[in-house]
């Protein structure tokens, strides 16, 4: 036998001994670790509670068959990224076709040929080694959801129009506090707060787009489409607002520099997708309300209120929220008049 | 008549290893007798799903092995039990009769290097 790819922990599940034997043997030929399942139920519960890079999936079983498994781990947010490659008799093909249009990574027919089987199970693991990069990648700037919906969905280079919220933040004199502060200090600091505006950001159904120096920029309701992203932007900031304190209490304890943010949201229509080649692309939103997003945040430095929004946004949230009507503003650039609101810290 | 598809049986030899093919027909001629018998009660039973769960497996069995003639008597019967016609006359005997010609045949090829 020839070498094969890295060895993987494989998960094979057939109600039929000398089936789960053949597989199972065949595969640890391959070098590969196997665990073996009996049934549908069994073998759904190991995939739960242990670790899997692929499964080989039998469809006739009793208890709970291969669709069943197969639907419950594509309806499951945490294992739907698990590759299976479903098993059946060539007289099943039907069946299996069916599984692959529904989500399955292949299929192999039984008796299985050993050489189709290394291929199959080998592509699948590398398919599975690049989606996991990727995975790491997204899963810096998005939510699980966010990016398991970018990996599905896969990514077209074109554009959209979307209706959703902008949300910028930054820090107050950063350059100053920048400059008292040695480099080693100043990026601690900044990921420190990063790390917690992010977590905020995430909870509520945000992605982080865009971050430079010390200021970010946040998109609710795209590349997902969220009825309620106006409210999700909102309670995002106010949740910033109240880790950002407990970020200052934590700095003050350590005699450190404290930080003051301001932050600005505006909703609309804006133009989303993803910019760049196949190779390198990020997701951008481009449009009036980005920049009026940008400027509103800019404004809070006049306005001396930490978070503001304008009139759309503020058409998106229920009556708990503490709002101060600032008026209309002109802002640089635009040729209208915005109306301004200050949603004050709960 | 050889019940066993040689370049098959061979091809399995190779792929699971030499040294395993013994434990690998221990393992299929341990559990065809349970596969015959729960054919025999489900047709007593008329539950044509155990019948055809069982013809399945019976099927997916002999084919792994090359017993090909015993994996189309099978298969049919497997189908009967799909379309929920049990009256199947005497192929369930003609299909162990296979068996036992392919168990022997097997038992052989165990024994060889």
């Amino acid at each position: 036998m020839s070498a094969s790819a890295e060895p993987a922990k494989l998960l094979v599940i057939d109600d039929n001994k000398v089936n789960r034997i053949v597989l199972s043997r065949n595969l640890e030929q391959q070098g590969h670790v196997v665990e073996t399942a009996e049934n549908g139920e069994e073998g759904l519960k190991k995939i739960r509670t242990q670790s899997f890079d692929l499964v080989l999936l039998d469809i006739e079983m009793p208890v709970m068959d291969g669709f069943q498994v197969l639907e419950a781990c594509l309806n499951d947010v945490d294992l739907r990224q698990i590759p299976i490659i479903m098993t059946s008799a060539m007289d099943e093909i039907d069946a299996m076709v069916r599984c692959v249009e529904l989500g399955a990574e292949d299929y192999l027919t039984k008796p299985v040929n050993a050489v189709l089987l290394r291929a199959r199970v080998n592509a699948s693991l590398e398919k599975k080694r690049l989606r996991d990069e990727q995975r790491k990648l997204f899963r810096t700037f998005a939510t699980k959801e966010v990016a398991e919906e970018l990996l599905r969905t896969g990514f077209s280079l074109g554009g959209k129009k979307i209706t959703a919220s902008i949300l910028f933040a930054d820090i107050r004199s950063f350059t100053t506090i920048a400059e008292s502060l040695d480099p080693s200090e100043t990026i601690d600091m900044l990921n420190r707060y990063f790390g917690s505006m992010f977590d905020a950001i995430n909870a509520n159904n945000g992605t982080v787009n865009q971050m430079v120096g010390d200021g970010l920029m946040a998109v609710f309701g795209a590349p997902i489409h969220f009825e309620q992203h106006r409210e999700y932007a909102v309670r995002a900031a106010l949740q910033m607002l109240k880790q950002l304190q407990v970020f200052n209490e934590q700095q003050a304890g350590q005699n450190k520099t404290q930080l003051k943010i301001g932050i600005g949201i505006a909703s609309g229509e804006i133009i989303a997708g993803y910019i760049g080649t196949q190779s390198r692309a990020t997701y951008t939103c481009i449009g009036d309300i980005v920049n009026l997003a940008s400027r509103i945040e800019e404004h809070t430095k006049v306005a001396l209120r930490p978070l503001l929004i304008d009139d759309d946004t503020r058409k998106g949230l229920g009556d708990s929220y503490k709002l101060e009507d600032l008026g209309p503003t002109l802002f640089r650039g635009k040729q209208h008049l915005v109306n301004v609101f200050s949603v004050e810290p709960s | 008549m050889s019940q066993i598809d040689q370049s098959i049986f061979n091809t399995l030899k190779e792929t699971t290893g030499a040294d395993f093919i013994g434990e690998l027909i221990d393992a299929f001629l341990g559990d065809a007798p349970d596969l015959i018998a729960q054919m025999h009660s489900a047709l007593a039973n008329q539950d044509s799903d155990t019948f055809r769960r069982a013809a399945h497996s019976m099927k997916s069995n002999a084919a792994t092995f090359g017993a090909m003639e015993l994996s189309a008597l099978a298969r049919e019967l497997e189908i009967f039990g799909r379309e929920k016609n049990l009256e199947i006359g005497s192929r369930l005997e003609v299909m162990e009769e296979a068996f036992r010609q392919a168990a022997d045949q097997l038992e052989e090829l165990k024994s060889q290097p």
